[in-house]
């Protein structure tokens, strides 16, 4: 076995000249929690559809737990489980009747089935719901059972494209509990797609940030971060700062100071950790600290750094785009 | 390659589907039978031509009805796929380690079933309104035509769906494919009344084997053999059932 679950070499996916992959090349560690970061529209589920054996790729490579996707489809499909964007659930069965038919769809026996489809419901709190209709589910609750099911037949590597899209804020902390148990405790290695900054931050060892089909930048949350220069620690002082400032401007860990009234603005590199000294050099100085306020930049602010665009105005323009591809099939229609 | 369990569990599904579905099990009687009673009624002192000298219209009638519930509920169910891909579900079954033929087999498994039951049901109907079987053994033989007609409107009805992305085609495919399919089969009225170059084409349409076939089978009166007709629907589910298997596997599930 491998030390990477996954590697890709200048995967490429076009839709009849349109270019929604753009060779992207990656590879995730066995036991990572990888993520795809990015706006709608921006291959992250085309990615993740080439890399499940549901689309073919139109050039490049891809091998997932060891087997290439273009030559051992059924092997790859045998060790990984899958949650898709859209619910895929048959509403006309019972929640369990739909993992029992998935748990037959993987060959696995009636008495190892019975036990696990316990496991999983127990597992995502759906025990009590087990013989109630789908279609009567909640949209959490769907999720849920769809998170269930993509565990039944204990994959290697499981794929969630956006695991938590349109779901309530506690639904949502309670499947990110569900999915970091599942990597550190379970070892799957997982793969998610998301365009939330949170998500990608709380979830993830490392992130792949796509945009147009293209990988812009890929890293640790915490390293991308970095990369704009380190956190920014805001003191309201009292007293006379001219002295202070200029010891300030003496520290080389310090990249950069601003003045505002009474307040100073510090840049660098774990702030938490230098916050003490911080009060302990301002003391000495005689200048008194009256509050302190600790920013550490966001994956939306590593996100415009490296397209230029927050991620909700990348996903207006492309509404605007589709809405102009709209108006020209449809004609001035208002 | 053939994987019995996931036969099975997409066959099961198919039975747990339709039999949920009451109404729908009732709307696709409905059809037939009113077909069977308004053209049965509405014709019934008619001297149709080309009708063997004892056969009422009534009784020529059935077989074709049952032919027709076969051709409409086997192509929807071929059509069906095309509903798990707008619910999502064809993509479940597409990312399952089961081979592709599996897929297939197993919704033909289900379809045929449901085509069948339903094929009964209005036999059951006819005979108790008094329609009259020549004897027992060949209900049996009507089955075997049955689950022919069934199997072969299902592989039509998955390589339209491996071919369209949505339901809009679906009109399309009932207006120039299935009503003239169920026309020119002669469920309706004996082909000999057509123009000889109207026969012609009316002789590709596999319904034309089958519902000849049900009608040799039950009623004992057809165009052609029983043999002759037997053969002909082997080769057209067979061909059938490869094309739509073929399409099928080709088509991409997202």
């Amino acid at each position: 076995m491998s030390n990477y679950a996954i590697q890709v070499e200048n995967l490429t996916k076009k839709f009849n000249g349109f270019t929604a992959v753009d060779q992207i090349t990656f590879t995730v560690k066995t036991g990572e929690l990888f993520g795809f970061l990015g706006p709608n529209g921006a291959g992250k589920t085309t990615t993740i559809n080439m890399l499940s054996t549901l689309l073919k790729a139109t050039s490049g490579y891809g091998e997932v737990s060891g087997y290439d996707i273009s030559r051992n489809k059924n092997n790859i499909r045998r060790s990984i489980g899958v949650v898709f964007q859209e619910p895929a659930l048959d509403i006309k069965l019972t929640g369990k009747e739909n993992l029992e038919f998935h748990a037959m769809m993987y060959g696995i026996d009636k008495e190892e089935r019975k036990k696990r489809i316990k496991e999983v419901l127990e597992l995502v709190e759906l025990t009590e719901k087990e013989k109630v209709l789908v279609e009567k589910y909640s949209g959490g609750m769907k999720r849920r059972l769809e998170i269930a099911r993509g565990l039944i037949h204990e994959p290697n590597v499981l794929f969630l494209d956006e695991p938590t899209l349109g779901l309530d804020v506690q639904t949502r902390r309670h499947i990110w509990d569900y999915i970091k148990r599942l990597n550190k405790e379970g070892g799957v290695t997982i793969i998610l797609t998301t365009h939330y900054m949170e998500e990608a931050d709380f979830l993830c060892d490392r992130i792949a940030i796509m945009d147009r089909g293209k990988f812009v930048a890929m890293d640790a949350p915490g390293r991308l971060k970095d990369i704009l220069g380190g956190d920014v620690v805001s003191l309201e002082i009292e007293g006379n700062a001219d002295a202070l400032i200029e010891q300030l401007s003496s520290l080389d860990w310090i990249k950069n100071i601003t003045r505002h009234d009474k307040n100073l603005s510090l840049t660098m590199d774990r702030g938490e950790r230098r916050i003490p000294e911080l009060i302990h050099v301002a003391q000495e100085n005689g200048v008194e600290v009256t509050c302190v306020h600790l920013r550490k930049p966001s994956l939306e602010d590593v996100f415009l750094h490296f397209t230029g665009t927050t991620i909700r105005e990348q996903e207006a323009s492309q509404a605007e785009r589709n809405k102009e591809i709209l108006r020209r099939r449809f004609g001035t229609r208002r | 390659m053939i994987n019995k369990t996931a036969i099975y569990v997409l066959w099961m599904r198919e039975m747990k589907r339709w039999w949920r579905a009451k109404s729908r099990i009732v709307g696709s009687l409905a059809m037939p039978l009113f077909f069977l009673a308004f053209l049965g009624l509405g014709f019934r002192r008619m001297t149709i031509p080309g009708l063997a000298g004892d056969v009422g219209y009534i009784r020529f009638l059935v077989p074709g009805i049952i032919g027709m519930s076969i051709l409409f509920s086997s192509t929807f169910g071929g059509l069906s796929v095309l509903w798990d891909r707008e619910f999502g579900f064809l993509k479940e079954i597409m990312v399952a380690p089961v081979s592709r033929v599996s897929i297939v087999l197993g919704r033909i498994a289900g379809g045929a079933t449901t085509a069948l039951i339903q094929a009964v049901l209005i036999l059951g109907i006819s005979y108790i309104m008094g329609f009259k079987i020549i004897n027992i053994s060949s209900i049996f033989l009507a089955v075997v035509f049955m689950i022919l007609i069934a199997v072969t409107f299902l592989g039509l009805g998955l390589i339209f769906a491996s071919k369209m992305r949505d339901m809009q085609g679906f009109s399309i495919v009932m207006n120039f494919v299935i009503f003239p399919l169920f026309f020119l089969s002669g469920a309706l009225y004996p082909l000999e009344n057509f123009p000889v170059w109207l026969r012609y084409i009316s002789k590709i349409d596999p319904l034309t084997y089958g519902v000849d076939g049900l009608r040799g089978a039950l009623i004992g009166v057809s165009s052609f053999s029983i043999f002759y007709n037997f053969i002909f629907m082997v080769i057209f589910s067979s061909v059938m059932i490869l094309l739509g298997a073929y399409f099928f596997e080709k088509s991409e599930s997202v």
